[in-house]
């Protein structure tokens, strides 16, 4: 063959080197291609080790947020008026548990759930992660609770998970003050992102939404915690990394008395209305109440549409706060008209008028009526309150004219935000040519000027409004800040850095410019008056206050809700509910040194006017007012941290 | 001194005696013994996968052990006929053979599933080595465009069954034969011309479209980080997180979380890196040089044409494994299923390649004495 033949004269030691070259090349090749394979992964693990280094954490670290708890409210005398309760639901873990239809059945039958719920979880259940918690019950009663702990060892992979939730104790009676927390939805979710709030609230569920829950908002959140866990590739927690705990939100200690609430709430009973009571001292609330109220509760859970409905279409408006919505004020206003009289030179104490029961205009015929019909006869400043004239007001504005009586009554803050710490406060009014030019593009009616006197035409105010203008008459001009805020907690680290400790700072109110009169006794005179118009026999408030302990001064008003025809008679009778008239009163006491000033406003009064519908229920509340006075003779047995037996019970019961 | 020569002379004697090449054994010793410390951390601290895996290692080394005693005449005499019943397998392998994972691998023989693409990793060598050393070195062009045609045969089939890495690396086992014969640096030239002038060809006619997405995925793994570009990414982050000094054994995070899929198989270089870091890899390609530089050592001291060119193709393949899977795991290269070879979990191309290995002893081991 014959390539056997050229096998046997082939050159070995040529091959052998052309061989040797060729696997040296090969050679050659190799370490190229390994110096390439090292410098790539050079590049990986030393140049760009940051960035994959960043990388891994970021697949395997997560960052879940935990909830603060938020702040708790006392009332003045730390009666705790927000808290915050368990509420227990049932969850499982479905790789713990064996048989998860036969164990959904067994504690359906044991807890008494429906089958159609027990039906939802298991469809739902198969689209969710085996090894997270899901929720076979959102709310467990105590009852079920009991049941499922003695029965828990049947279970393994069930569970109770306990969360915390916003529980009034008052419920109704804080409602219309404390607001209420309620989910947070997507305006909130909006409105946070604006603020960049919206890391802070990553694990939050509720957000106050009305009231102070609304308003301090801020405060009572607290800061959100952060729990570092690695997770693998299905999300499944490993382990904890690191935990920064949240930090609980500040609780808030008000001014509010909740037996003066309460009280309030009694005095008021089935009838429409708001009571708002301050210390004029320092402008701190003690009640404020608005009647009919509702259970600001249903809304922390989410309320049910047909409860909302309920809620909404009650003819009685449960939703209104009626302590911060306008009235018209009537004849409570008749003091700072008085005032300005004074204070303008148009009247002295001694000027007279004579009221023959009706006021004309020049040139016009209508006739401003007084509410006696036949007249007061010769009235001077003190009958005009005591009496509370018509006539003599229509007289006196008439004289003063729309424009100095506006400018003056928005001193007192009329027309005007009080500044109170709820967001829900609307502004009255208080009306001027400028105002009316504006509202309704008309002139002014010298005629308006007559029912501005007594605090009616356009003129609203709201009975916090009331309070507070009554708060600097009686500081005699100065003006202080109402609000419901009066101290707030902070948990501090101690000393040694070793426990948290409260600490409770008081807030401070700044101080608006005060009102300065030329003539600083007519402060006196006007005060006077409304002393009078509760101590005189005869007077208007008098038989309300009848053998009170305590010596109160202040004014009625009968606010005209319809429009009466000239020469209509006005009976209260007859008239539709909704157009009977409406019941003012404003109070404070002790006449010498004021402590508590009152403003109280009842809606469409069946018989008789602010003496005898208003008055009685601010009587009441500084009976209670007082009376707690008698029995704890110096402030400081008021404070919580002295004096437990003022601990009071709920209304109603929890739960 | 003269005892501790004749004491070295007398080992060596016992090594030869034993066919085994004691250098080369230690560096697939050192090898099996890092992979399986990385699998034991890959496997999820699973000690059957250890066990497993043991069992393997030790078979594979008995198949490198008895075919070293096998002297490498033999293959020549049976190169011809062993090739052509490769050929009629892995046809048989296209028209009834056993599917898994997508592709058409497996022959079931009745009593064992039988791979034969895996022998063909061995047999194309032996039959390209034969056929080129019939003739004198260097090859003749027409010798080259024969053997370039027998290698052309099994690669396309295997590639149709498909399995890309299998076809890649017995394609280079046959080219490396060729190149180490001494195929002119033209010819090599304007083959690597033609092949590019190819590639569109087989873009758009050839290739699955699995594969083309693989070559789309490698180019950029971002566009879709979390299907195709998945694997790539995650392994990127692994090596990249080691950094110089690794995170430490059974401490990466990417693979013990199991963010790195097919860590104790193809992916297990990621593993490795991710826990080893720089320093380990240097250490690792260090191991694999060691070997691949004992195997062209053999080769070129091989006594005939034969066993030097058969040598240099197993060494050159083994380290075709190598580079192939370091550089897929790495992002160099588009994803193709090469295990890290001795390192990566699995048993049938372990076996083939300690058959390889016991070729290079055989090789080095039975020599003749020429005059």
């Amino acid at each position: 063959m014959g390539q056997r033949k050229r096998v046997a004269i082939r050159n070995h030691s040529a091959e052998a080197n052309l061989f040797a070259r060729r696997t040296f090349i090969a050679f050659f090749g190799v370490l190229v291609m390994l110096l390439l394979l090292f410098s790539n992964i050079f590049d990986l693990e030393v140049t760009s080790y940051e960035k994959y280094q960043t990388r891994s954490n970021k697949n395997r670290i997560k960052v879940l947020p935990v909830e603060p708890n938020r702040g708790l409210i006392y009332d003045r005398n730390g009666v705790l008026l927000a808290e915050n309760r368990p509420i227990y639901s049932l969850e499982m873990i479905p790789e713990d548990v064996k048989n998860l239809e036969q164990t959904v059945k067994e504690l359906g039958e044991l807890l008494e759930i429906s089958a159609e719920k027990q039906a939802n979880f298991l469809k739902n259940i198969k689209r969710k992660r085996r090894f997270k918690p899901a929720e076979l019950h959102p709310r467990l009663s105590d009852h079920q609770v009991a049941l499922f702990s003695v029965n828990q060892h049947k279970f393994p992979g069930v569970f109770i998970d306990a969360r915390l939730k916003r529980y009034y104790p008052f419920a109704d009676l804080t409602t219309h003050t404390l607001g209420y927390v309620a989910r947070i939805n997507q305006r909130d979710e909006i409105k946070l992102a604006e603020q960049g709030l919206k890391d802070n609230y990553a694990a939050t569920h509720n957000i106050g939404k009305l009231g102070l829950e609304k308003y301090y908002e801020q405060q009572l959140h607290g800061k959100v915690g952060h729990q570092e866990v690695e997770i693998n590739n299905q999300g499944r927690i490993v382990r904890t990394l690191a935990y920064t705990p949240p930090e609980s939100g500040k609780d808030l200690t008000l001014t509010l008395d909740i037996e003066l609430q309460m009280i309030a709430k009694r005095a008021l009973s089935t009838k429409r209305g708001a009571i708002v009571a301050l210390d004029p001292r320092d402008g701190s609330i003690l009640a404020m109440y608005s009647n009919p109220s509702y259970d600001g509760n249903l809304f922390v859970h989410g309320i049910s549409s047909k409860n909302y409905k309920k809620l909404l279409e009650n003819r009685q408006l449960p939703l209104v706060n009626r302590t911060l919505q306008g009235y018209p004020p009537a004849s409570t206003v008749k003091p700072f008209i008085a005032l300005l009289g004074l204070e303008e030179k148009v009247i002295t104490p001694d000027t007279r008028i004579w009221d023959p029961g009706w006021y004309q205009l020049e040139n016009v015929e209508k006739k401003y009526r007084d509410w006696k019909k036949w007249g007061h006869g010769w009235v001077d400043l003190t009958k005009s309150m005591e009496q509370s004239c018509n006539v003599y007001y229509y007289d006196l504005a008439k004289k003063l004219g729309i424009t100095k009586i506006s400018n003056m009554m928005e001193k007192f803050g009329f027309g005007d935000y009080t500044g109170v710490d709820l967001h829900e406060e609307s502004r009255g009014i208080m009306p001027s040519t400028q105002w009316k030019r504006a509202r309704y593009n008309q002139p002014w009616y010298g005629g308006e000027t007559l029912s501005i006197g007594i605090g009616q035409s356009y003129w609203t105010a709201t009975p916090l409004q009331l309070s507070q203008a009554l708060s600097v008459m009686v500081n005699k001009g100065n003006i202080k800040v109402p609000h419901l805020l009066k101290s707030i907690s902070e948990k501090v680290m101690d000393e040694a850095g070793e426990n948290l400790v409260s600490v409770n700072t008081d807030v401070i109110y700044d101080e608006k410019p005060p009102i300065e009169l030329k003539q600083r006794k007519n402060w006196d005179l006007v005060l006077d008056g409304m002393h009078n118009t509760v101590q005189k026999l005869g007077a208007t408030a008098h038989n309300a206050f009848k053998g009170a302990q305590y010596d109160a001064a202040g004014k009625t008003g009968s606010a005209q809700v319809a429009n009466i025809k000239q020469d209509e008679k006005y009976d209260a009778k007859t008239t539709q509910e909704s157009k009977r008239d409406n019941a003012m009163f404003v109070a404070f006491a002790p006449y010498e040194k004021p402590e508590i000033v009152i403003a109280v406003a009842i809606e469409n009064v069946a018989i008789g006017g602010g003496a005898t519908n208003a008055a009685p229920v601010a009587r009441q509340v500084m009976d209670q007012y007082f009376g707690k006075r008698v029995i704890t003779s110096h402030d400081k047995s008021r404070h919580p941290h002295h004096d437990k037996q003022y601990r009071v019970k709920p209304l109603k019961k929890a739960g | 001194m003269r005892s501790t020569g004749q004491d070295q002379e007398k080992l060596r004697s016992i090594w030869q005696r034993l066919h085994i090449d004691a250098w080369l054994l230690s560096g697939l010793l050192a090898l099996m013994v890092l992979g399986l410390f990385v699998l034991y951390s890959a496997g999820g601290q699973e000690v059957a996968i250890l066990y497993r895996q043991g069992v393997r290692l030790g078979i594979s080394l008995l198949v490198m052990f008895f075919v070293a005693q096998i002297p490498p005449t033999v293959y020549q005499k049976w190169a011809v006929p062993v090739f052509i019943l490769g050929l009629l397998m892995l046809v048989a392998v296209l028209a009834f053979g056993h599917v898994g994972k997508g592709a058409q691998r497996w022959l079931d023989l009745g009593f064992m599933m039988f791979q034969p693409s895996e022998v063909m990793k061995l047999v194309v060598p032996i039959m390209i080595a034969w056929y080129i050393s019939q003739d004198r070195l260097p090859a003749k062009l027409k010798d080259i465009v024969i053997a370039f045609i027998l290698v052309l045969l099994p690669t396309l089939l295997i590639a149709k069954q498909p399995d890309l890495g299998t076809s890649l690396l017995i394609a280079s086992s046959g080219i490396f034969v060729i190149f180490l014969a001494g195929a002119s640096w033209k010819l090599i030239g304007s083959c690597v011309g033609l092949a590019s002038a190819f590639a569109p060809i087989l873009w758009m006619f050839l290739m699955k479209d699995y594969q083309k997405q693989r070559v789309l995925t490698f180019l950029n793994p971002e566009q879709d980080p979390l299907g195709s570009g998945y694997h790539i990414i995650q392994s990127k982050i692994a090596i990249g997180s080691g950094g110089i000094d690794g995170k430490g054994w059974l401490q990466g995070t990417q693979s013990q979380l199991e963010f790195l899929p097919e860590r104790h198989t193809d992916f297990i270089f990621a593993v490795f890196s991710e826990e080893f870091g720089l320093i380990g890899v240097a250490l690792l390609l260090s191991v694999y040089l060691l070997i691949v530089m004992r195997g062209l050592w053999i080769a070129v001291n091989a006594q005939q044409a034969f066993t030097k060119l058969l040598a240099g193709s197993i060494t050159l393949t083994f380290f075709v494994y190598v580079f192939v899977n370091i550089g897929m795991v790495s992002g160099l290269l588009p994803v193709v299923g090469v295990p890290l070879p001795l390192v990566s979990y699995g048993g049938t191309s372990m076996v083939t390649l300690m058959a390889g290995f016991g070729m290079l002893m055989a090789i080095s081991t039975h020599r003749r004495f020429i005059a």
